[in-house]
C-alpha cells in the first residue's frame, strides 16, 4: 500500500501543439500523492489533452512529466502505471465484464506466449496466474457491487453499470495514478449525483492520486481536494475549491466557477457614483477595469428611492431553498442578479423598483487583462 | 494516435507496402512500356525493360485502325451512360414510394428487391437472350441496355437514403401543392446526390467493364463495348501476334476509368465499395 | 400519429393513379428482367429445350442427373472450388495485412491506397490480356524474372497444374484493393478510445492489440469480406474467357464458363438452365449463411 501512495505527478513547461496550433501550455502542475485534483474548464480548453499527455496517449511537444519521481515524458502509456476511465467507458464490446476487467492483469502478469489463444492456457504456471486474476477481478467486482454482472457483455449493461465496469477495469490492477475523463457526463442527473459520492468514497478507500477532468463546476467543487481551472490551454488558477471560489485570480475563473452567474460591470459605468468612489478608495483601478460580484454578495430591497444601484425587477427565479431576482439598472447593459430570501421573493413583483444592497468586501475588481486587482490594504498586509 | 511506431518497424512496413505496391502496378507499367516497343523487341527472348526503338506510334495507329477503337469507346460511353440514366429514372420514384409511402404490396415489392439483390445477371440471362432473339433485338443497343434498366441495388440504396429524409418536409411540400413526382424529383432527389454519385460510379464501372452480357448478345464488331471489342481484336491479332498494338489498345480501354480514378480517388473508392459499406 | 393512420387507410391518402405511376415502371421491369426470367430458368431446367429447335418437352430431372454424371461438370465444380479456395484466403490475408500496415501511416498512405486499388477500376478484360502476356512461357516478364533467380521457365497458363493457380493469382491481384478498402473502413470504425484503453491496459501494439482489439472488432467486416470475395470468385469468367477458354484440357473450365458454353455456344438451353439453377443455389446459400452468421456473431 505504501508505494501506491507514492503517486506524485509533476509537469514542467508542458506544451502540446497540433499542426502549429498550441492547445495546451505551457503548463506547470504538481499533484500531491493521494490527492483528488480536478481539471475544470469550458470545452476545448485543453483539459482532456492535458490528461492524455499525463496518460501518455499524446506526446508532449515540449516540457516534461514525472510520475512518482520518475521522468516518463517519452514512455508509452503502459509503462507509466496509470489507469484511465474514458468518457464513453471504452469497454471491449466482445468481452464479458470479467474478461474486460481481466485484460490489464493478463497483460501484466502473463508472458507473451501465455497470452496466446488456446496454447497459452496450457503453458506451465498459466493456470495458477489465471486463477489469481479471476480472484482479483471478483474482489474488485464485489467492492463495486457488480459481481452479479461478471458474465454479461457491455451491451447488456445500463450506463451506470458500464461506468462501474470501467472503474473496475481501472482499479483492478492497483495503479499509482487514476485518470478520469468526464466519466459521469453520459449518466442521467440522479445517477451522476450518486456516482459523485461513490467516487469520493472510492478515492478515500484506495488512496491513489486521482486526476479528474470535467466541465461541470458542481462536480469540481463537490469532489476535489484541489481544482485547477483551465482556459485556452493554460491553468489560470489552482487551489482548494473554497479558495478558488472565494478568492478568484482571474475574471474568467470567477465567472466560470459561479452559479447562477457572476455580475459584472465596467468600472467606467459606475466611476462617478458613490459606489465607484468607494471602490476607487480601496483599489487603484483604471477606467477599463471590470467590477464583479456574486449574486450572494448582494441583495435586493424594495425601495422607491433612487440610489447608485436602483432598478426594476424583470424576473424572479425561485428554486425553493433560494431565490434570485434579476434587476435591470438603467446605465448597465446586463441585469444584476441578486440572491434574495425565498420568502421575500413572493413579495417582489415584476417592474417593482428595488435597491441593490452590495457587500463591498465581497466585490472583485479585475484589470483589463482579466487579472485580479487586489485591495491595497491586503497587498500591504 | 497512441504512439508512433519505432523507426525500424516503420521502415519495414514501408518496405513491405512499397514492394506490394510495385507488384500491383507492374502489369500497368509493363502494358504501357510494351505498347511503346517494336515487335522485334517485344519478342526478344532476353529481358529488356525499356524500349530502345520507338514503336509507340505504329502500335497506337494499329490499335485505332485495326480495331474500331474509337467506335468501341463511343459504344462504351453511350451504353454505360444510358444504363445509368434509365436505372436512376426507374429506381428513384420506386425507392421513394418504398421509403415514404405505405401502400398495399410494398412488403412484397421490397421482398422482391431484396431477393433480386442475390441474383447475379448470369441467371436471368438465358431467357432474356431467348426473348431478344425471338424479337430480333440481338446486335442492338437495346439488347445491351434494356436488361440493366432495372437495378434492384439502386432501388435499395436510394430507399435507405430516402428513409432518412424528414417526413415533415414531404408533408409541407404536399401542402404547398407538389405532386408526388414533383416531390421525388424536386425535393427528395437533390438531397440524395451523394448516394446517386456513388451509385453512378459503381454502375458506370460495372457496365463499362462488363464482358458477359455483350459477349452473348453482340456479334457485330461495330456494336461491341470496349471489353468485347478488345477481346475480338485480341483473337484477330493473335495470328499476326501484334502484342504491341494489343497493349496499346488495352491501355486506351482502361485509360478513361483509370484517369478518372486518379482524379477522384475518394469518390471512386466510395462508389465501388458502396455495395460493401451499407 | 399520422404514420399510424396512413397505414390504416393507405388508399385514401394517396390516390391509386399516382402510386401506380411511381411504382409501375420499376415493378414491370423487375418482373420482366429478373423475376420471370429467373422462374423460367428453373422451368427450362426440367425441359429438353434447345435454342433454335421447335418445341420443348418436360423431361423431369434428366438434366440434373445428366449433370451429376458429367465429368466436365465435376471438373468445373472442382476448378471453381479450387479457384475460390485460393482467392478467398489469399486476397483476404493480403488485404488485411495491407490495411493494417497502411492504417495510421500518413506518409505515402495515399500512394499505397491508389496502387492497391488501381486494379479494381481497370477493365479486367484488358488486364487479363496484359497478364497473359506477362505470364507468356518464353517472352513473358514473369519468366524473365524467374530466370534471374535461375528458376526454369514455368508454363503458367498452358501447364494444367499451373493454369488455375495463375488465374487465381490474377484474381487475388484484382480483388485485394476492394477488400483493403473494406478493412480500412472496418478499422476506422473501431472506437479510438478502445485502442487507447488497450494501450493503458498494456496492450500497446503488435500481437496484443491485434488479439484484444483489432481482430475481434473486425469480425463483422471479415465475415462480410469473406462471403463477398467468395461470391465474386465463384463468378470468375473474364480471365477464363480471355486467356484460357477453359483449357488446357479443361483445367480452367469454371462453372460460369460452362454455363456460357452450354447456353450460348452449344445452345443446350435446358441443360444450361440446370447448371444455372445450381449456380444460383450456391450463391444464395452463401448469402444466407452470411446473414445467419452476422446475426449470431454480432458482439454488441
Amino acid at each position: 500500500m505504501i508505494d501506491i501512495n507514492d503517486g506524485a505527478i509533476d509537469a514542467r513547461g508542458l506544451v502540446k501543439q497540433f499542426g502549429g496550433h498550441r492547445v495546451v501550455g505551457p503548463v506547470d502542475l504538481s499533484v500531491r500523492p493521494g490527492e483528488f485534483l480536478t481539471l475544470v474548464g469550458p470545452s476545448g480548453c485543453g483539459k482532456s489533452t492535458l490528461l492524455r499527455l499525463i496518460a501518455g496517449l499524446e506526446t508532449a511537444s515540449e516540457g516534461s512529466i514525472s510520475i512518482a519521481g520518475r521522468t516518463v515524458t517519452d514512455d508509452p502509456p503502459k509503462e507509466r502505471d496509470v489507469a484511465m476511465v474514458f468518457q464513453n467507458y471504452a469497454l471491449y464490446p466482445h468481452l464479458t465484464v470479467a474478461q474486460n476487467m481481466a485484460v490489464p492483469l493478463r497483460m501484466r502478469r502473463l508472458s507473451l506466449p501465455q497470452r496466446l489463444p488456446f496454447v497459452g492456457s496450457l503453458l506451465p504456471r498459466s493456470a495458477a496466474t489465471l486463477a489469481e486474476i479471476d480472484h482479483d477481478v471478483e474482489q474488485v467486482a464485489k467492492s463495486l457491487g457488480i459481481a452479479q454482472l461478471l458474465s454479461r457483455k457491455p451491451a447488456q449493461l445500463s450506463g451506470g453499470q458500464r461506468q462501474r465496469v470501467a472503474l473496475g477495469r481501472a482499479i483492478v490492477r492497483k495503479p499509482r495514478v487514476f485518470l478520469l475523463d468526464e466519466p459521469l457526463s453520459n449518466l442521467d442527473a440522479q445517477l451522476r449525483v450518486q456516482m459523485r459520492s461513490e467516487l469520493v468514497q472510492l478515492h478515500r478507500r484506495l488512496q491513489v492520486t486521482l486526476i479528474y477532468v470535467t466541465h461541470d463546476q458542481a462536480e469540481a467543487m463537490t469532489m476535489s481536494n484541489r481544482i485547477a481551472v483551465m482556459f485556452a490551454g493554460n491553468i489560470l488558477q489552482i487551489g482548494t475549491p473554497e479558495a478558488v471560489y472565494d478568492d478568484p485570480d482571474h475574471l474568467k475563473v470567477a465567472s466560470f466557477i459561479s452559479n447562477p452567474g457572476l455580475n459584472t460591470m465596467p468600472f467606467a459605468a459606475i466611476a462617478n457614483t458613490q459606489l465607484g468612489r468607494q471602490i476607487g478608495a480601496i483599489v487603484s483601478g483604471s477606467a477599463e477595469c471590470t467590477v464583479a460580484f456574486r449574486p450572494e454578495a448582494c441583495t435586493a430591497v424594495s425601495s422607491a428611492d433612487q440610489t447608485d444601484l436602483s432598478g426594476r425587477v424583470i424576473f424572479c427565479e425561485r428554486f425553493g431553498a433560494e431565490a434570485f431576482a434579476h434587476i435591470a439598472v438603467d446605465y448597465l447593459e446586463h441585469p444584476i442578479i441578486a440572491r434574495i430570501e425565498p420568502a421575500h421573493a413572493t413579495r417582489l413583483t415584476c417592474e417593482q423598483l428595488v435597491r441593490v444592497n452590495l457587500d463591498i468586501s465581497k466585490l472583485f475588481l479585475f484589470g483589463p487583462d482579466g487579472l485580479r486587482l487586489r485591495p491595497r490594504r491586503r497587498a500591504a498586509a | 494516435m497512441v504512439r508512433r511506431s519505432s523507426p525500424v518497424s516503420s521502415t519495414l512496413a514501408h518496405l513491405a507496402l512499397f514492394c506490394g505496391a510495385i507488384f500491383m502496378l507492374t502489369p500497368f507499367f509493363w502494358m504501357i512500356v510494351t505498347s511503346f516497343k517494336t515487335p522485334d523487341e517485344v519478342f526478344l527472348a532476353e529481358f529488356q525493360l525499356l524500349p530502345t526503338k520507338w514503336g509507340g506510334t505504329a502500335n497506337y495507329i494499329a490499335a485505332f485502325t485495326e480495331a474500331p477503337l474509337l467506335r468501341l469507346m463511343v459504344n462504351g460511353a453511350v451504353v454505360s451512360l444510358a444504363i445509368l440514366v434509365v436505372q436512376v429514372i426507374v429506381a428513384a420514384p420506386c425507392a421513394y414510394a418504398l421509403a415514404k409511402i405505405p401502400f398495399r404490396g410494398s412488403g412484397i415489392l421490397m421482398a422482391a428487391v431484396l431477393l433480386g439483390l442475390m441474383i447475379p445477371i448470369q441467371v436471368p440471362a438465358l431467357p432474356i437472350y431467348i426473348a431478344f432473339a425471338y424479337f430480333g433485338l440481338l446486335d442492338s443497343y437495346t439488347a445491351l441496355i434494356m436488361p440493366f434498366s432495372i437495378s434492384v441495388f439502386c432501388i435499395f440504396l436510394l430507399r435507405q437514403f430516402f428513409k432518412t429524409f424528414p417526413q415533415e418536409i414531404i408533408e409541407a411540400a404536399r401542402l404547398d401543392g407538389y405532386s408526388e413526382f414533383g416531390i421525388v424529383w424536386c425535393i427528395v432527389f437533390p438531397t440524395a446526390l451523394p448516394a446517386i454519385a456513388a451509385f453512378s460510379i459503381f454502375s458506370i464501372i460495372a457496365h463499362w467493364n462488363d464482358l458477359y452480357w455483350p459477349l452473348i448478345v453482340i456479334t457485330e464488331p461495330s456494336l461491341a463495348t470496349p471489353p468485347l471489342g478488345l477481346m475480338m481484336f485480341r483473337q484477330s491479332s493473335q495470328a499476326g501476334g501484334n502484342i504491341g498494338a494489343l497493349m496499346a489498345a488495352s491501355t486506351i480501354v482502361i485509360a478513361p476509368l483509370v484517369i478518372a480514378f486518379l482524379f477522384a480517388q475518394a469518390q471512386f473508392i466510395r462508389g465501388l465499395t458502396v455495395t460493401g459499406l451499407k | 400519429m399520422t404514420t399510424a393512420s396512413t397505414i390504416d387507410r393507405p388508399v385514401r391518402q394517396y390516390d391509386f393513379g399516382t402510386m401506380w405511376l411511381l411504382v409501375f415502371p420499376a415493378t414491370a421491369l423487375l418482373l420482366a428482367f429478373l423475376v420471370i426470367p429467373t422462374a423460367l430458368v428453373v422451368v427450362l431446367s426440367f425441359t429438353d429445350y434447345e435454342l433454335g429447335k421447335e418445341g420443348l418437352r418436360y423431361i423431369g430431372i434428366t438434366n440434373y442427373s445428366d449433370m451429376l454424371a458429367d465429368r466436365v461438370f465435376w471438373q468445373s465444380v472442382r476448378n471453381t472450388a479450387l479457384y475460390v479456395a485460393l482467392v478467398v484466403p489469399g486476397s483476404i490475408f493480403i488485404a488485411l495485412a495491407v490495411a493494417l500496415l497502411i492504417e495510421r501511416r500518413s506518409v505515402l498512405a495515399r500512394f499505397y491506397k491508389v496502387a492497391f486499388f488501381l486494379p479494381v477500376t481497370a477493365t479486367l478484360v484488358a488486364m487479363a490480356t496484359v497478364w497473359e502476356f506477362i505470364l507468356h512461357p518464353s517472352i513473358g516478364l514473369a519468366n524473365h524474372l524467374l530466370s534471374v533467380l535461375r528458376i526454369d521457365p514455368i508454363r503458367f497458363l498452358s501447364d494444367p497444374d499451373w493454369a488455375i493457380v495463375s488465374l487465381a493469382a490474377i484474381g487475388i491481384w484484382q480483388s485485394i484493393g476492394f477488400n483493403m478498402v473494406l478493412f480500412l473502413a472496418g478499422l476506422s470504425s473501431i472506437p479510438k478510445e478502445i485502442d487507447e484503453a488497450a494501450a493503458l491496459d498494456g496492450a500497446a501494439g503488435g500481437i496484443d492489440r491485434f488479439m484484444i482489439v483489432t481482430w475481434p472488432l473486425l469480425g463483422p467486416t471479415t465475415l462480410f469480406v469473406t462471403i463477398t470475395t467468395a461470391i465474386n470468385a465463384m463468378r470468375v469468367f473474364e480471365s477464363v474467357a480471355v486467356i484460357t477458354q477453359g483449357g488446357p484440357n479443361k483445367a480452367t473450365e469454371v462453372i460460369l464458363y460452362s454455363i456460357y458454353l452450354e447456353a450460348f455456344q452449344y445452345f443446350r438451353t435446358g441443360y444450361a438452365s440446370a447448371l444455372t439453377v445450381v449456380f444460383l443455389l450456391v450463391t444464395v446459400s452463401l448469402i444466407i449463411l452470411q446473414m445467419r452468421l452476422a446475426d449470431r456473431k454480432v458482439h454488441y
